[in-house]
C-alpha cells in the first residue's frame, strides 16, 4: 500500500503499541531550554532516574535571555534563576551541545537545532515547547510536548502517542513578488482557523512550497501549530539536502551518503491517501496582516477590519467584537490607514538570515517614519547574528532607525525586558497575537519580514510590493 | 498522579472560544522552577484589574467584577464548561497546572487543542469532549441555574445532568486506565525498557547519523 511521509516516519519510531493504537515512540533529538525543563529535571531526580540519553539533547537558554547590555547578565532576578538552573542541569546530566547564554551559537532552539545540523531528515524531534513543528521542514517528526513528557522523554527516549490523521496542504503555483513564506502560512491559517488542523499532521507540499528555501520552509513550519496541527512538514528534496551539507552535526563521508540514501526514501507516495487536503493557489495569495487576537483573524493589505455582524456564528461574533475592542479597531478601517507604535522583527518564525535579508531589502536606503517609537530587529541565534553583519545588514537597519540586537525569544513573548506597554500597536514578524502576548495590554497584528519593514518605513501598514517598486 | 474515578461538581462557565494558554496563565509566571501555585495566576489578565507578577501577593489585588470566575455563585468550582479550541497555543504544561491548583479537576467542551489535551491527562485534570448541542444546553442550564453541578463518571464514560440526563463521552483506553489508577507514565514505561534498548541497538547499526 503507498505510504505517506507522515506514515513511514510513524513506522519507524515504533517500539511497540498497546492495543488501543497508542504507540511507544522513539525520541532521536531532544531540545531543551530554561522554560519548560526545570520541573522535569527536578522530577527526575526526584524519582532517583538517570537520563536515558543525553547525546540526544541540544539544549539553549532563548526565552528570558536579555537583547541588549550581556556584560550586565540578566537582571531580573527570576529570569536568571531559570537560567542558572538550566546551565546546572545540563552541567549536572550533559548533552550533545549546550548553548548556554553569551554562546557564540546560542540563539532561539528552532533555529539553533537546524543551523547545526542537529535537526536531520526522519528524526523525531521534540522539545517543551509549541513551535518545534518548525523543525518538520527536513522531514522530521517534530512536534511540542508539555513538561511531564520532557521528564518522560528524558527517562525513556521514548512517547506515548496516537496516530494523527494525516493532512496534505498543497500549495500550486507560484508566488507573486513580495509575497513570502509567511503570507502562504498566514493566508493557510485564515482559510482552515486556528483549530482547522487539530488532530492532523499536515505535510505542505505544491510547487510553491518545494520553491521555499529552507527558511522558508521552517516558516511554514513552525506556524502548523497555529493552525491547531502539533505537526507540519515537507519531504527531502536536493534543497533540504544543499542546506545540511557541512552543517557541524551533519554525518560526513560514507555515512553521509549512506544518510542521504535514507533521506531520499522521505517523501509520500505518489499514491498516497490523505484523510484531508487542502489547496491553495499560491497565486492567489497577497501580503498578509493579522488584525485580531487570533491567527486566524487575518485579512490581506488590500482588505479592512470586519465588522462583528459579518460572522453569522454566534460565539464567532462575539469573538470578533472582543478582539477588535481589545486591539482599539473600528469594524471597516482599512489595514493602511492603522498606525503602528513599535516593529519587531525576529521570532523561531522569521529571524533567520532570510528573513533579515528581506526585512533589509526594504529598509535599505529608508528611515522608519517618527511615529514609529521603536523598531527591534532580533536575530535568532548568534550564527545568523554574525551572517547578517558579514553581509552588512545590521548597518542597512542602523542607519534606518532600526535597533540591532543580542539573539533571543525577546519580544515575541516578552518574557525578557523587550515588550509592549499597554495599548501599544506593534507590526510583528512573530507567530501569536494572543491578548497580551507581547505585554500586557499590547496590541500584536502578525506580518512578514518584508512587510513589517514596510510598516517601519511608513508608519502604518503598507503594501510592501507598493513601498519596493 | 492523583486518579480519577467519580467527581461531583460545582460547574463554572468560561463562554469563549479560543482560550489560549497565554490566556491561561500569562508568560510572567512561566518564570518559576516549581510545578505549583500556579492557581492564584489562572487568567490572571482576565480574573485581576491590575497587572500581575510573580512573587506579588494576590490576596490584595483588585478583582475584576466582569470576570465570570470572580462572581460568587462559581467560588469552589471544579468543573470548567468551555468552548471550542480551548488551551491552544503554547505547550506550557503550567496551564493545566494552574487549572488543577485554582481547583478545576474537570474540563467540559466541545474541542481541546492537542497539546493541552494531552497535558491535562498527565496532571489529572479530564478534558472532556462533547457535541456543540450539548455542550449549549450546559451553558444554558448553567446560567439558569445557580449552584449548577455535574457528576462525572470516568469508568462509565458518563456526564449526568441535575435534570437526570446522563450524556456520554469518548476517552482513549489507554489514557483512561492510566487516570482511573492514577499510574505514573514513566513507571510504565520502564517496564518496556529491554524493548527500548533493543530497538535502540538497531537504530545505531542502520542509521548510525542519528546518534552522533
Ligand atoms: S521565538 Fe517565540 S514562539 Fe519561538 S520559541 Fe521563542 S517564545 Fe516561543
Amino acid at each position: 500500500m503507498p505510504k505517506t511521509l507522515y506514515d513511514k516516519l510513524w513506522e519507524n519510531h515504533v517500539v511497540r503499541s498497546e492495543a488501543d493504537g497508542t504507540a511507544l515512540l522513539y525520541i532521536d533529538r531532544h531540545l531543551v531550554h530554561e522554560v519548560t525543563s526545570p520541573q522535569a529535571f527536578e522530577g527526575l531526580k526526584l524519582a532517583g532516574r538517570k537520563p536515558w540519553r543525553v547525546s540526544s539533547i541540544v539544549a539553549t537558554a532563548d526565552h528570558n535571555t536579555p537583547t541588549d547590555h550581556w556584560e550586565r547578565g540578566i537582571e531580573d532576578p527570576v529570569s536568571r534563576q531559570q537560567v542558572e538552573t538550566l546551565d546546572a542541569n545540563i552541567r549536572e546530566v550533559g548533552a550533545l551541545a549546550f548553548f548556554p547564554f553569551k554562546d557564540a551559537r546560542q540563539g532561539i532552539v528552532h533555529v539553533i537545532g537546524p543551523e547545526n545540523g542537529a535537526t536531520l531528515p526522519g528524526m523525531t524531534v521534540v522539545c517543551g515547547d509549541s513551535h518545534t513543528s518548525t523543525h518538520g521542514a527536513f522531514a522530521c517528526l517534530a512536534h511540542g510536548i508539555g513538561t511531564s513528557e520532557v521528564e518522560h522523554v528524558l527517562a525513556t527516549q521514548c512517547l506515548l502517542q496516537k496516530k494523527m490523521k494525516s493532512m496534505l496542504v498543497k500549495v500550486d503555483g507560484k508566488v507573486g513578488a513580495g509575497v513570502t513564506a509567511k503570507d502562504i502560512v498566514l493566508a493557510l491559517i485564515g482559510r482552515i482557523g486556528t483549530a482547522g488542523g487539530t488532530g492532523y499532521a499536515i505535510e505542505f507540499g505544491g510547487a510553491a512550497i518545494r520553491a521555499l528555501s529552507m527558511e522558508g520552509r521552517m516558516t511554514v513550519c513552525n506556524m502548523a501549530i497555529e493552525g491547531g496541527a502539533r505537526v507540519g512538514f515537507v519531504a527531502v528534496d536536493d534543497t533540504t539536502i544543499e542546506y545540511l551539507k557541512g552543517r557541524p552535526f551533519s554525518p560526513t563521508g560514507e555515512v553521509w551518503d549512506r544518510a542521504v540514501a535514507h533521506w531520499r526514501t522521505l517523501v509520500s507516495d505518489v499514491d498516497a491517501k490523505f484523510d484531508a487536503v487542502v489547496e491553495l493557489d499560491a497565486a492567489q495569495i497577497k501580503p498578509q496582516v493579522t488584525w485580531g487576537t487570533s491567527p486566524e483573524m487575518v485579512t490581506d493589505i488590500g482588505g479592512s477590519v470586519p465588522a462583528p455582524e459579518d460572522f453569522a456564528d454566534p460565539v464567532k461574533r462575539e469573538g470578533v467584537a472582543r478582539a477588535l475592542q481589545y486591539m482599539g479597531l473600528s469594524p471597516r478601517t482599512p489595514l493602511k490607514a492603522i498606525t503602528v507604535d513599535k516593529v519587531f522583527i525576529g521570532s523561531c518564525t522569521n529571524s533567520r538570515i532570510e528573513d533579515l535579508r528581506e526585512a533589509a531589502a526594504v529598509a535599505r536606503g529608508r528611515r522608519k517614519a517618527d511615529n514609529v517609537k521603536q523598531v527591534l530587529v532580533v536575530p535568532g541565534s548568534g550564527l545568523v547574528k554574525r551572517q547578517a553583519e558579514a553581509e552588512g545588514l545590521d548597518k542597512i537597519f542602523t542607519a534606518a532607525g532600526f535597533e540591532w540586537r543580542e539573539p533571543g525569544c525577546s519580544m515575541c513573548l516578552a518574557m525578557n525586558a523587550d515588550r509592549l506597554e499597554p495599548g501599544e500597536r506593534c507590526a510583528s514578524t512573530s507567530n501569536r497575537n494572543f491578548e497580551g502576548r507581547q505585554g500586557n495590554g499590547g496590541r500584536t497584528h502578525l506580518l512578514s519580514p518584508a512587510m513589517a519593514a514596510a510598516a517601519a518605513i511608513a508608519g502604518h501598514f503598507a503594501d510592501v510590493r507598493e513601498v519596493l517598486e | 498522579m492523583r486518579a480519577f474515578t467519580i467527581l461531583d461538581g460545582l460547574v463554572a462557565p468560561l463562554d469563549r472560544a479560543n482560550v489560549d494558554t497565554d490566556a491561561i496563565i500569562p508568560k510572567q509566571f512561566l518564570k518559576s522552577i516549581k510545578r505549583s501555585g500556579f492557581g492564584p495566576n489562572a487568567f490572571d489578565e482576565w480574573r485581576y484589574l491590575d497587572h500581575g507578577e510573580p512573587g506579588r501577593d494576590n490576596s490584595r489585588r483588585p478583582l475584576n467584577p466582569e470576570f465570570v470566575l470572580n462572581q460568587s455563585r462559581y467560588q469552589g468550582a471544579s468543573v470548567l464548561l468551555t468552548r471550542d479550541n480551548f488551551g491552544c497555543g503554547s505547550s506550557r504544561e503550567h496551564a493545566p497546572w494552574a487549572l488543577e491548583d485554582y481547583g478545576f479537576r474537570a474540563l467540559v467542551g466541545t474541542t481541546f487543542a492537542d497539546i493541552f489535551y494531552n497535558n491535562s491527562f498527565k496532571n489529572g485534570l479530564l478534558p472532556i469532549q462533547l457535541p456543540v448541542s450539548e455542550v449549549d444546553e450546559l451553558f444554558a442550564q448553567v446560567a439558569a441555574t445557580p449552584g449548577y453541578r455535574l457528576r462525572i463518571d470516568l469508568a462509565a464514560q458518563t456526564v449526568s445532568r441535575p435534570d437526570g440526563k446522563v450524556l456520554s463521552f469518548d476517552v482513549d483506553a489507554f489514557r483512561k486506565e492510566c487516570l482511573l489508577n492514577g499510574w505514573d507514565d514513566i513507571g510504565l514505561t520502564l517496564q518496556h525498557a529491554e524493548a527500548i534498548r533493543e530497538f535502540e541497538a538497531k537504530r545505531r547499526i542502520e542509521q548510525p547519523w542519528l546518534f552522533a
